[in-house]
């Protein structure tokens, strides 16, 4: 500032005369030197978020990114036998390659079967091929320990006397296919479907169709314990709402307990209270509703998943509820009832409209969380309550089919995030509160 | 009402008429005990009702206030069970016949003392047992590495988070909206996403970058960290802007006016009148990453595994009391957390005038 009043111009206020601009001490027409101000503020306000925002971006989206890219990305096919990879892009998937490939994939399998480094050996193109044909690995396990004693022509009718497999036109394609670098292929079969022998996209066969079954039992078991919490919130809120300070105050611990404690205690508890010899059982005994010996499975099935995800999930439904309904004044409904409406009738014409952004962002938060679960249907969802997220998980850590995983959980997101956009839209992230 | 006409009531008649045939025909004091609760509480929460109340108005609340009875024991029935018990004497995870009758040889603090014993080399020893305990027990092991890895990024995202709040609540603040759900988006993404990215990225993509860390960021402290920090930055943002709404401008540009530089308004305005936010914000992070088991189960070794991330696979390999006794404790430290962070809420609404109390 005090650099600008010493060499203040002497066109300041003193000669302003006609239509010139308002000018600044230091001779720049106010408006422009007001965009100047503007643009130094709100650049001072995006530096203040900029170590995060980079933190997050190295920490967060790129590891997110990273899972796009290797649900596209899979170069076992050019890392096992990478001259055949190229050599076969040529053929026209007529009849079979010719006997100049067959050769070129004969030596780079014998090659292959010394490599010991790992993503390049014969059992990894094995395993890929395995991927898309399934029961296919044996072919090419059992080929590449012939290979090396195929030293001269025909090559084509070597590999015939080795396995008669290699005369389907089938294990061709799909070798062109799964040698390319980039590949839809995961998502086809995270979509349960798979290529055919010339390469057009068909359904899986019955047994195989596994994963929109899944992601559509994920989607309604959600939405099922959405609707769960939802009757469950509406009352407590209510009450608590409408309470005094004082006592809602000390029954909002209750709410918040739950919160508070780890999910892992949680979900042990909810083993405790539910096995056979568990504690909901022995009041259904003592009460005489069943019998000793017919005692319920309550857990590791879906109905357990159910159970416990909805008293872990309650708190994220109750909370938005109560801080929507907190704001509603009781003289809406004393009115009203005043001018005739019934009770029924003034609820669900005065009361329940007001409380509806509530129940959007309570229903939304509830589904956008209970879609991704992973750690509860692990511990005690035993067979049947299995979701999405777990065949994520298996994927990456068991079965180590990295890329379709990875295709998996590139669907669940895109999922959850036209969810977390709608929340945006309807309820904004800046209205987002605990406690 | 007086407490003595609500007794002379005939509800409370009906009431005590229930109980006594209830326990009669189960013969359980804790099955009686649960049952005067359930119905008991409503009739003393009915409160004043106007004299032209119908009997079905009565009944209608009164049925309401038992639902939510219910409910609140639901909410807190199970957290509350697990206490009793993590003093079972037998390797169960249920009541045995002699904790219902009260049998003082039915209870014992053998799994509070698996807690320090499990995994240890000589639990019996004399001699070196601290130094045995601290270095090999299972539990305590699990124990340092939660707090560690909780305290350190706890200290990432509250710093940079705190910043970023403050940058996000000015007026100014362009691609507010943008730059909020990117934030909060950690929160938001199903944990198993951003485990498998962070397995993918940290431990393959991340190789060879960092020197020191030659094979990646999988089954590193660093890892574990900076996922954790990830995770923790929802809760910051959220609750320091909330601190920060209502928060008045002109006290800066006053400081400003007053010759006051950046960091002085910072530490001797912003701060004090934000930081019950931020310390809820950090408890908030701390409470994350202590509770957090997705990452840990992708991204860590052995070495590296944590209080929850024992209780997992404790609770899928061999179910014993043990983790009862550590979610006993684990629950004990949240009800302190909770205790403060809604301290804190009270003195920052206090402090910024917004209630009374």
């Amino acid at each position: 500032m005090s650099d600008a009043t010493l060499d203040m111009p002497v066109g300041g206020t003193a000669q302003r005369a006609g239509n010139e601009p308002l000018v600044a001490a230091d001779g720049t027409p106010l408006k422009q030197k007001l965009a100047q101000t503007t643009r130094r503020m709100k650049l001072r306000a995006l530096m203040l978020t900029m170590p995060l925002v980079l933190f997050v971006l190295i920490a967060f989206v790129a590891p997110i990114g990273d899972m796009l890219f290797r649900s596209l990305y899979n170069p076992t096919g050019s890392n096992v036998v990478p001259a055949f990879a190229e050599a076969i892009q040529q053929w026209d998937g007529q009849d079979l390659p010719s006997e100049e490939t067959v050769k070129i994939f004969v030596e780079d399998l014998a090659k292959a079967r010394r490599s010991r480094e790992i993503g390049r050996t014969v059992g990894n193109l094995a395993t890929r091929l395995n991927y898309e044909l399934p029961g296919y690995r044996s072919l090419v396990t059992k080929t590449a320990r012939r290979a090396a004693r195929i030293t001269e022509g025909p090559y084509k009718e070597a590999l015939f006397a080795i396995d008669k497999r290699w005369e389907e036109r089938i294990v061709w394609t799909t070798l062109q296919r799964i040698t390319k670098d980039y590949t839809l292929a995961f998502y086809l079969a995270a979509t349960d479907r798979k290529y055919d022998a010339d390469g057009s996209i068909v359904q899986a066969d019955e047994l195989y169709r596994i994963y929109v079954p899944i992601l559509w039992k994920t989607i309604w078991v959600s939405a099922l314990i959405t609707a769960l919490c939802f009757i469950i919130a509406y009352p407590v809120s209510y009450l608590l709402s409408t309470l005094p300070l004082r006592i809602s105050n000390l029954l909002m611990i209750l709410v918040l307990l739950p919160f508070w404690t780890s999910l892992l205690v949680r979900t042990s508890a909810w083993i405790a209270m539910l096995q056979t010899e568990g504690v909901v059982n022995n009041i259904f005994v003592y009460l005489g509703i069943i019998t000793d010996e017919s005692r319920i499975q309550m857990i590791y099935n879906l109905q357990g998943t159910i159970i416990a995800m909805v008293h872990i999930l309650l708190p994220f439904m109750i909370l938005p509820l109560y801080s929507v309904m907190k704001t509603i004044p009781p003289s809406y409904m004393r009115a009203a009832r005043s001018m005739g409406a019934s009770g029924t009738y003034a609820f669900m014409r005065v009361y329940f409209p007001q409380t509806v952004p509530g129940i959007a962002a309570g229903t939304l938060l509830v589904f956008i969380l209970a879609i991704g679960y992973y750690i509860t249907p692990a511990l005690v969802g035993g067979n049947d309550g299995l979701l999405i997220s777990n065949l994520i998980a298996d994927h990456i850590k068991k079965t180590l089919n990295w890329s379709l995983g990875a295709a998996l959980g590139t669907i669940l997101l895109v999922v959850v995030l036209v969810f977390y956009w709608l929340y945006n839209k309807l309820v904004g992230v800046d209205n987002l509160k605990f406690g | 009402m007086k407490l003595s006409q609500r007794i002379q009531s005939n509800g409370f008649y009906v009431f005590a008429a229930a109980v006594v045939l209830f326990a009669l025909y189960t013969r359980s004091w804790a099955g009686t005990l649960g049952f005067a609760i359930i119905f008991g509480i409503p009739l003393f929460a009915m409160g004043e009702l106007p004299p032209y109340a119908t009997r079905a108005q009565k009944i209608g609340k009164y049925a309401y206030l038992t639902i939510c009875t219910m409910i609140f024991i639901f909410l807190v029935l199970p957290i509350l069970v697990i206490i009793p018990l993590s003093f079972n004497a037998e390797p169960y995870f249920s009541f045995t016949d002699g904790m219902l009758a009260l049998d003082s040889a039915a209870y014992s603090l053998r799994w509070y003392a698996d807690i320090f014993r499990f995994g240890m080399t000589a639990p019996d020893a004399i001699e070196g047992w601290w130094a045995d305990m601290w270095a090999n027990a299972t539990w305590i092991r699990a124990a340092r590495n939660s707090f560690f890895i909780a305290i350190v990024s706890t200290a990432l995202a509250t710093g940079f988070g705190t910043l970023a709040a403050l940058g996000l609540s000015r007026p100014e603040m362009p691609f507010r909206t943008a730059i909020t759900s990117l934030l909060i988006s950690p929160m938001i993404v199903p944990l198993v996403i951003t485990a498998t990215g962070m397995f993918f990225f940290y431990g393959g993509t991340m190789q060879g970058i960092i020197p020191g860390y030659e094979n990646g960021l999988a089954n590193t402290y660093l890892g574990l960290v900076l996922a954790h920090a990830t995770l923790g930055v929802p809760f910051v943002i959220i609750t320091v802007t909330a601190t920060l709404t209502g928060f008045d401008q002109s006290l800066i540009r006053a400081s400003q006016g007053l010759g006051a530089n950046g960091w002085t308004t910072f530490t001797k305005v912003i701060m004090p009148l934000i930081i019950p936010g931020m310390i809820s914000g950090a408890l908030f992070a701390f409470i994350t990453s202590l509770d957090e088991v997705v990452a840990v189960i992708f991204l860590a070794d052995v070495d590296q595994r944590t209080i929850p991330r024992q209780m997992f696979s404790g609770l899928r390999e061999q179910i014993s009391p043990t983790i009862l006794a550590v979610a006993t404790i684990l629950v004990i430290m949240s009800i302190l957390l909770l205790t403060t962070v809604e301290l804190l809420r009270r003195r920052s609404e206090r402090l910024r005038g917004l209630s009374p109390g």
